[in-house]
């Protein structure tokens, strides 16, 4: 360990401001690229799965209403 | 007669959106940990191991985020211009998805080597932002990543988008070389690489170690992002196709 003490750590030897303010940038950039993309994966399946529900309903409507017209 | 020159089999199979979609899906786990792993172990050996330089002190340590994310945003860029150059060629689907989805990822890169240079050269330099070659070059990416990011959304028809997208890409590949080489081109506050091929780092062992650590750490969260967003990528693309139908009625 480089520091004596974890009030040490923290401070930097007094550059801890910028050290801390980089670092926490990039864990904010790191979990904004994981985030996002499985968000948009999450998104894409429940409206996806919607629209199936729903085209599957309206096949199943006409192909009533065309055995209706038959009989 | 000329005898017809053929890619190697596993080259037309990436061009496959399923195979590759189930592929990325089992190399992602191994990536994530190695990711993981190494970017942990690298950030605590450098924040709290590594000996503070003798001439900046403790804000060297912003290096271990610096030069991986700056590393990484050429690499990411020349990969995205492979893979326009490839869907431009070959009119492979999933390449065209690759050079899409690494514009996001190498933009927010770009910017974390900026906000991060900018963090470092107040307390070094004095300055938080000087207009000199490696600076500029580098803002010069980020708009690139922009510029290539914007045409990808904002034109409807997704094979133009590709198109435009992969020739931008290509024009200005010539600035990655510029950023390289500005350190030495041209006059500036920028330090040279840290690592070169050719010669042993001047930094001791003790310092260099970590940063490699991060280098490789970020090659792999770069693997791990770029496939997560071709994943919801290829999905969107190919929701038309039956494969996808089942995947989302089984989830």
């Amino acid at each position: 360990m480089f520091f004596d003490s974890f009030s040490d750590f923290l401070a930097m030897g007094g550059h801890g401001f910028y050290v801390w303010l980089a670092y926490a940038i990039a864990v904010a950039i790191i979990i904004y690229n994981v985030v996002s993309p499985l968000l948009r994966k999450k998104q894409f399946i429940e409206q996806h799965k919607r629209r199936l529900k729903r085209e599957q309903r309206l096949a199943e409507r006409q192909a009533a209403v065309e055995s209706g017209e038959q009989s | 007669m000329a005898k017809s020159w053929k890619m190697p089999t596993w080259f037309y199979r990436l061009g496959s959106p399923r195979w590759s979609f189930e592929i990325m899906g089992k190399l992602l786990p191994w990536f994530a940990i190695g990711a993981v792993v190494l970017m942990v172990w690298g950030a605590i050996w450098g924040l709290a191991f590594a000996p503070a330089d003798y001439q900046q002190g403790n804000s060297f340590r912003i290096i271990y985020i610096h030069v991986p994310a700056a590393i990484l945003a050429q690499s990411c860029y020349l990969l995205m211009a492979v893979a326009g150059a490839i869907s431009l060629i070959w009119k492979m689907k999933v390449a065209d998805m690759v050079a899409k989805s690494c514009a996001p990822i190498g933009a927010t890169l770009a910017l974390l080597a900026l906000a991060t240079g900018a963090i470092w050269g107040k307390p070094t330099w004095g300055t938080w932002w000087v207009w000199d070659a490696r600076l500029t070059s580098m803002l010069i990416l980020l708009f690139l990543y922009i510029g290539v990011y914007t045409l990808h959304s904002a034109i409807e028809n997704e094979i133009t988008a590709g198109k435009a997208g992969a020739v931008l890409s290509l024009v200005g590949v010539v600035n990655i070389p510029i950023i390289k080489y500005s350190v030495e081109w041209w006059n500036t506050l920028h330090q040279t690489s840290t690592f070169t091929m050719t010669e042993r780092p001047a930094m001791p062992p003790e310092m260099y170690l970590p940063l490699l650590l991060m280098v490789i750490g970020f090659y792999c969260f770069f693997a791990v992002v770029l496939m997560l967003r071709t994943r919801a990528e290829i999905l969107e693309r190919e929701k038309r196709s039956g494969w996808v139908r089942e995947l989302v009625e089984a989830s």
